[in-house]
């Protein structure tokens, strides 16, 4: 079975700055895959690199074909990123932000859509008329989860989700994640500096050092081993 | 740079000098009138790169600093009987003073905002003048006196203007070549690139801001008055809008921050209309329009980056 | 008394024809980041272009909606091939862009149709209508309805469809717009495509009233820029509101105060510009803050 995202020696930089060099991974449909590393090992850059905001080289495929250049192009193949900060439109409202996250789905934004969508995430119902950028931490990256939802996305790219949150709200952000892959179908990459967290929700993971591929493997093979847990992931 | 450098360009700016100084007695008089035109405008176009090429603020409304000069010497010399010559430093210094005046508010105003204000204000201003009518003589303006060489002097008038013209500006550009190597020049090429940067390094933006306005009128109301001295006349109409966004032509063509790039743009502003009107009337305005846009599109260094460009690929090592 | 409530709806209608302007600044300035010196120059060219289809035959309206598709087909335009290249370098290279395009239309104005100043027939009678004893002119009245009535479309078009969305989120965000799929330089493009469509608008409002002739925007423009500057440089909202406030205050400052009349308003356009920018640069209604260092 092909691979959903397949990622083969690819290379980013910025400018003169060369980040990544030669990331190869692999990530096959409905699983949650975990990126890890330390501080500048490439983690943000590789997501970056798969929805077209960096300059990269090298093969990355998506269902079988090569990604497009452009971020909106690789939006509309169905690739949803949330980025670092989240990407909400702090100045509009969470419905608006809602509604933006179904642009590329033509009949998006409809009742029925923002329904389901509110149903995952209950308190942005509430606020749905509020402006996105007097949202708690918590609520924004709530908003950014939803509105990745709002795309139907086959592939959800999700950038250290647990960056200055609490720990409750972090673990309620990962159980709403593992239920949006159980009962939607997502296929998730999610990079986190919150080792022990990510590998605990996902089933497999890779972990970069200075823009490389260093370690890669099932989820619990790497909590477990000690010497991993210790070079790569500080714990 | 190589000493071969240096020698060519010493070379080639005493060359400049040479030819400026005989120019007049290879040309009809009329031309000699036209060139010294080009020097007003090289005197006003030195003032607007200050401020916008050195110190990076935007002014859309340079021809209003020229107008405060040029009326100042119309004034003194239609109502006070002042000799032409001395009004020209006075126009200077009461354009320059109407410089840091609005230099000191224009602090708040960055970039955009500044370019509206100047914008505004170049717009509005020949209602200004047409208002205090007691002062300027309202819409018929004032008419003043042929300009004629002083005593001794034994030049037609139009080759004294050319000297005059020329003469100015060149203690002009000496000043401001000596201004752009000083410490307050590189301040105000500090604060271009980035306020922050060097508010941190001691230099304040807003001291240097408001004197590079203050320059900058200085410089537009001294050739103001040389315009006013010149044509013999002012009106609200010598000083218009159009005015003020030929100056954007001149010095954005010179190239920004380039002072012997306002030889280029000054001749721009005062020749193309002339050859182009053999086109059609409406010529000149739509090519300066095409001019403008293709340089800030394709070479925005202007004649002056080019020359840079030419002489980066001879002297390559 | 009478002569208020006839000044003030004259002013209505002056600031209908300001607001209009200043909505397509404000525009192009939220989603570009950019003052379109030029866009006076714009709406005058577009409204030449509407006499043109007149003299071959058009009507008013039919001329009007034509005018307005080609306005927004050359904003388009406009933006794709001279803006688009210069989108990220520093603020002066793209306004002394914006003064090209100016001295460059304003030159093409005059070349293709000459500088004669030309009557622009209006498609609204000059008969005064009576409202409780006050003679009103319908014209003012129907300009005021035309203005409005073309602000309001685009306020609809912004709030409840999703292009008019994609459009706003592209201005707020376009990094973000990209990740969700927004073509944010095409959304660029239709800015400056509605804006040339509302500068039309204006142009064709004012021309019966002042006389067409190749810079007959160019007071309207400053009072344009005024307006916004008086609403707030990125509000909407504002420019409407500033433009309304601008016409009626300087229609009554006009008619009461003597020496305000003719072309003094410009120099008061002026005092508003300089007032508002350095008490509160924000505007009414606005939202940016200046840096000060």
């Amino acid at each position: 079975m092909t691979a959903l995202l397949e990622l083969r020696e690819v290379e980013a930089s910025y400018g003169p700055v060369k980040a990544l060099h030669g990331v190869s991974l692999e990530v096959a449909e409905g699983e949650i895959v975990a990126v890890l590393g330390a501080n500048g090992a490439g983690k943000t850059t590789t997501l970056r690199a798969v929805s077209g905001t960096v300059r990269r080289g090298g093969e990355l495929l998506f269902a079988g074909s090569p990604l497009p250049r452009s971020p909106e192009s690789v939006a509309r193949r169905g690739i949803a990123h949330v980025p670092e900060g989240r990407g909400t439109f702090a100045d509009l409202s969470v419905r608006d932000n809602l509604r933006l996250g179904a642009y590329t789905r033509r009949g998006g934004g409809s009742r029925d859509d923002l329904r389901r969508v509110y149903a995952f995430f209950p308190r942005l119902e509430e606020r749905r008329d509020q402006q996105a950028g007097t949202l708690s931490g918590g609520e924004q990256q709530m908003l950014a989860l939803a509105r990745a939802l709002m795309a139907r996305p086959r592939l959800l790219l999700l950038d250290e989700p647990s960056l200055g949150l609490a720990p409750l709200v972090v673990a309620e952000i990962f159980a709403t994640l593992a239920r949006m892959n159980a009962e939607e179908g997502v296929t998730v990459v999610v990079v986190e500096q919150n080792a022990n967290l990510a590998l605990s929700s996902s089933a497999r993971a890779y972990v970069l050092e200075v823009g490389r591929v260093a370690v890669a493997g099932p989820s619990d093979e790497l909590r477990k081993a000690e010497s991993v847990r210790r070079s790569y992931l500080g714990y | 740079m190589s000493r071969a450098r240096t020698a060519i360009r010493v070379v080639g700016v005493a060359a400049l000098v040479v030819v400026a100084a005989v120019l007049p007695h290879f040309i009809s008089d009329y031309h000699a009138l036209e060139w010294a035109t080009v020097g007003t405008y090289f005197i006003a176009l030195l003032g607007l790169n200050v401020l916008t090429g050195y110190s990076g603020q935007i002014s859309l409304g340079h021809g209003a600093f020229m107008a405060v000069g040029g009326y100042t010497s119309a004034i003194l010399m239609a109502h006070h009987g002042v000799r032409d010559l001395w009004t020209i430093p006075l126009a200077g210094l009461v354009a320059g003073g109407a410089g840091l005046l609005f230099g000191l508010p224009a602090l708040r105003l960055s970039g955009l905002y500044l370019a509206l204000a100047t914008f505004a204000i170049a717009v509005a201003f020949p209602a200004l003048v047409k208002k205090f009518e007691h002062f300027t003589g309202g819409s018929t303006g004032l008419i003043l006196n042929l300009p004629k060489a002083p005593g001794g002097i034994h030049l037609s008038s139009n080759d004294w203007l050319y000297y005059l013209s020329w003469g100015i500006g060149g203690v002009l550009l000496a000043l401001g070549a000596l201004l752009a190597r000083s410490r307050v020049g590189r301040s105000f090429r500090a604060i271009r690139d980035s306020e922050v940067a060097a508010a941190s390094s001691g230099v304040s933006p807003a001291l240097y801001k408001t004197l590079a306005f203050g320059v900058s009128a200085f410089y537009a109301g001294i050739a103001g008055s040389l315009v006013a001295i010149e044509t013999a006349y002012v009106n609200p109409q010598t000083f218009p809008i159009t005015l003020s966004l030929l100056l954007l032509v001149g010095v954005a063509v010179g190239g920004l921050g380039s002072l012997v790039g306002c030889i280029f743009g000054a001749a721009l502003i005062e020749f193309l209309p002339i050859y182009a009107q053999n086109i059609s009337k409406q010529a000149p305005s739509v090519i300066q329009g095409l001019i403008l846009i293709g340089v800030m599109l394709i070479l925005p260094g202007g004649v002056a980056g080019l020359g840079r460009l030419l002489e980066n690929r001879a002297f390559r090592p | 008394m009478a002569e208020f409530w006839q000044q003030v709806v004259a002013g209505l209608a002056s600031g209908g024809i300001y607001a209009s302007l200043a909505l397509a600044v404000v525009l192009i300035y939220r989603s570009t980041g950019v003052i379109n010196f030029a866009q006076g120059e714009m709406a005058t060219f577009a409204t030449y272009l509407a006499l043109t289809f007149m003299n071959h035959g058009f009507s008013f309206w039919p001329a009007f909606w034509l005018t307005l598709a080609c306005a927004f087909v050359g904003g388009v335009a406009i933006e794709r091939v001279v803006i688009r290249p210069v989108e990220n370098r520093p603020v002066l290279t793209v306004v002394i862009v914006t003064i090209g395009l100016l001295i460059l239309i304003n030159g093409l104005t005059s070349w293709i149709w000459g500088g004669a100043v030309r009557k622009f027939p209006s498609p609204f009678s000059t008969r005064p209508i009576h409202v409780a004893g006050v003679a009103f002119s319908i014209q003012d009245i129907g300009i005021i309805g035309v203005c409005l009535t073309a602000v309001v479309v685009l306020g609809l078009f912004f709030r409840f469809t999703k292009l008019g969305l994609a459009l706003r989120a592209a201005a707020l965000n376009p990094g973000a717009s990209r990740l969700v799929g927004v073509r944010v330089s095409w959304m660029l493009a239709l800015g400056w495509g509605l804006a040339a469509a509302l500068g039309a608008v204006s142009g064709m409002m004012v021309a019966p009233v002042v006389f067409l002739d190749p810079n007959m925007m160019q007071g309207i423009l400053l009072y344009a820029l005024a307006a916004a500057v008086l609403g707030g440089i990125d509000s909407p909202l504002g420019a409407v509101v500033g433009g309304l406030t601008l016409g009626v205050l300087l229609n009554l400052l006009g008619t009461y105060v003597s020496t305000l009349g003719g072309e003094m308003r410009l120099v008061a356009g002026l005092a508003v510009i300089l007032a508002v920018l350095i008490v509160r640069p924000a505007g009414l209604l606005g939202k940016t803050a200046v840096r000060r260092v």
